[in-house]
């Protein structure tokens, strides 16, 4: 997969998203917590971008500052050359069709009392889509897009497995025919063999249906087969943005490197010594001074600069010590 | 190398529902020795936690670790011994850690007694020398100032560290054999990597065995010396890891290993295994993996492979017939 060039489709610029931590009857604001601190990238059309990170660095929060499902505090999400919070209420429902959203756990992201067909059917209904025969025959088309049968329609999802119920919910996502698909987590809760049949679906329907993907995962060996570039976010900031392939061959960020080296490889050759970090993520309500990974960092170089001043993403990595 | 430490022969655990029994894990055997690492590898439904527990004899009706099974710690077997008996093995010679150390830590209690419970029970010291072992149990487990953590509740500790307070419950006794399930699925990676080394220093030191159960391959190539990969609540293969991995025998370790998304080489498009794990309630005639098997034919679809030695590699009719891999794979795609 190569990098498509074209106008980016989604702009992030400058997003913040601070939390407020509540405290005592009266819910006086005690601090707030910085799930996201100022975040910015952009997704080209057709293009496949994963934001990677461990759990708590801001990567689900920042996806859902951009489908509008959250508030951002500060800065401005930007989706084919318009402001997202500007947008009147047609506006707001053409964007909610144009951008969808596929879920992590598919147990919990489909209704267990509507049948398959019922589900795509009120995706198509509301939107103003497909109504009656054209709508039997577009929940049929989806089905057989997705790997599943169109007699599928009338079962329910407990009647699937875990595989077949992520299906599911990216036949919904796609009914109403997106642009722009979010995939939070979209395999992390499927076994190997079928996360790897998942996988594939996304790539072949990324070509089928000229899709723009923004994949959200905590898992680096995931990320390469599916994505052009990836940003690597840490303690609610963007810490590294490439190219997928040079951020694997040559990544630059110290945090990038220590993340990539622990990720278990079953063949070790050609895999680099592992990078041990100690302590663990940094308190998002207290984020340190400084660079926020200088805690944890295990650069030589590391000195007062890190511990002060905050360093700025330029030349694809935010550290004061390049490498 | 010295006798085993644990046996387990034949061991079968069926669920005894209102019709067919479910065969949750259906004559699994193998040995592991002191001071090494035995890896179960599968798919989820494959029977490896089952197995876990079943060892500790923790199947709760309708369930049941059939008469026939047999499960030898040293001289003893398990199966014999009465629930008063299993008592005093549990957490004591026997322990074991689970993936979701929030569900098994109880919230109410602080780290320091839940740990110290647990030595006071198999030991029967004092308050203050349980309480002594727990802060030095910590300690061991990497907890910096040990003594000022033991009133705390889990839910001050962050999921690593919850991890390492499980690990040194589970160690507190000195246990022979640790029965690790899926440990560190639930942590990040870069917490994963530190408590893989921390099992494995541990190990070195204080000499156990240890079970480790995961769905990661990658992680039991880090961790296991020995390798067993279940399928369908059976033994498929089974040898050392660098075999195992490097030079897979069973289609269905070959299928899985293909199915893992690499982090070196060039990344193409991820080889999947097709279909899903079977329902234990009707596992497929025949080879159980034949339904999903490249290389089936009219012999897999009747008999069941078995492992006829103790040692032997693969449950596979491949074993037999090797010509018959090379004839698919000329024609195969």
């Amino acid at each position: 997969m190569t990098a498509r060039t074209g106008a980016p489709l989604l702009e992030v610029r400058e997003l913040v998203k601070h939390f407020p931590i509540r405290s005592g009857i009266l819910g006086r604001r005690r601090g707030h917590l910085r799930a996201v601190d100022g975040v910015s990238f952009e997704v080209r059309r057709g293009e496949s971008v994963a934001l990677v990170g461990e759990s708590g660095c801001g990567k689900s929060t920042t996806a859902r500052l951009i489908l509008g499902l959250l508030k951002p505090t500060a800065g401005r999400v930007t989706f084919d050359g318009q402001n997202t919070d500007e947008l009147d209420r047609a506006g707001l429902m053409g964007f909610r069709r144009r951008a969808q959203i596929i879920f992590q756990d598919p147990y919990g992201s489909l209704n267990p009392r509507m049948t398959v067909g019922g589900m795509l059917r009120e995706a198509l209904r509301v939107h103003g889509l497909a109504r009656g025969r054209g709508a039997e025959q577009r929940i049929g088309e989806l089905l057989e897009a997705v790997g599943l049968h169109s007699d599928d329609a009338g079962r329910y999802p407990h009647e699937f497995s875990g595989g077949q119920r992520q299906r599911i919910g990216i036949a919904r996502a796609l009914a109403v025919e997106p642009e722009f698909v979010v995939a939070d987590e979209p395999v992390s809760a499927l076994d190997v063999s079928v996360q790897a049949q998942v996988l594939n679906l996304l790539a072949d329907l990324r070509e089928r249906f000229r899709l723009t993907y923004l994949f959200i995962t905590h898992d680096l060996s995931v990320v390469r087969h599916i994505a052009d570039r990836v940003a690597v976010m840490y303690l609610g900031r963007v810490v590294e943005l490439a190219d997928c392939e040079s951020l694997f061959a040559n990544p630059l960020h110290p945090y990038t490197q220590a993340l990539l080296s622990a990720v278990p490889a079953v063949d070790a050759r050609g895999w680099p010594e592992r990078i041990a970090l100690s302590g663990e993520l940094g308190n998002p309500a207290d984020p340190p001074p400084g660079c926020p990974f200088h805690p944890r960092c295990p650069h030589p170089a590391k000195d007062e600069r890190c511990r002060s001043e905050l360093p700025e993403l330029e030349g694809g990595a935010a550290c004061h010590h390049g490498s | 190398m010295s006798a085993p430490v644990l046996q387990v022969a034949d061991l079968r655990t069926y669920f005894h529902t209102a019709d067919e029994p479910l065969r949750a894990v259906d004559g699994v055997s193998f040995s592991l020795e002191r001071g090494t690492t035995l890896g179960i590898v599968g798919e989820s439904g494959c029977g490896k936690s089952i197995t876990c527990l079943s060892i500790l004899r923790l199947i709760d009706r309708p369930g049941r670790v059939e008469p026939e099974s047999s499960i030898k710690l040293g001289d003893r077997d398990l199966m014999e011994l009465s629930e008063a008996q299993m008592r005093a093995v549990r957490g004591n010679e026997i322990s074991m850690i689970f993936q979701e150390p929030m569900t098994s830590l109880n919230p109410v209690w602080t780290i320091g007694d839940q740990i110290a419970e647990a030595v006071r029970l198999h030991r029967g010291v004092g308050r203050a020398a349980a309480r002594q072992r727990a802060a030095e149990m910590l300690g061991l487990v990497g907890i910096p100032k040990p003594e000022g953590r033991l009133n705390d509740y889990p839910h001050e500790f962050s999921g690593g560290m919850r991890q390492r307070a499980m690990i040194a419950m589970a160690l507190a006794c000195d246990p022979d054999v640790l029965l690790a399930d899926e440990p560190t699925t639930a942590l990040d990676v870069t917490i994963q990597a530190e408590i893989l080394d921390l099992l494995a220093s541990l190990q070195d030191r204080l000499g156990m065995a240890i079970v480790f159960v995961s769905h990661d391959l990658g992680v039991v190539a880090q961790i296991a010396d020995r390798v067993i990969v279940m399928y369908a609540g059976q033994i498929v293969e089974q040898g050392d890891t660098g075999r195992v991995f490097s030079q897979p025998r069973h289609p269905y370790t070959e299928g899985l290993l293909r199915s893992i998304p690499r982090v070196t080489g060039k990344a193409a498009r991820l080889t999947a295994i097709a279909g899903s794990v079977p329902s234990a309630r009707r596992w497929p005639r025949g080879c159980r993996f034949h339904p999903r098997c490249p290389h089936a034919w009219e012999r897999c679809r009747e008999e069941p492979p078995l492992l006829l030695a103790a040692d032997a590699t693969s449950r596979c009719w491949l074993e037999e017939e090797p010509q018959r891999r090379a004839v698919r794979e000329e024609a195969g795609p």
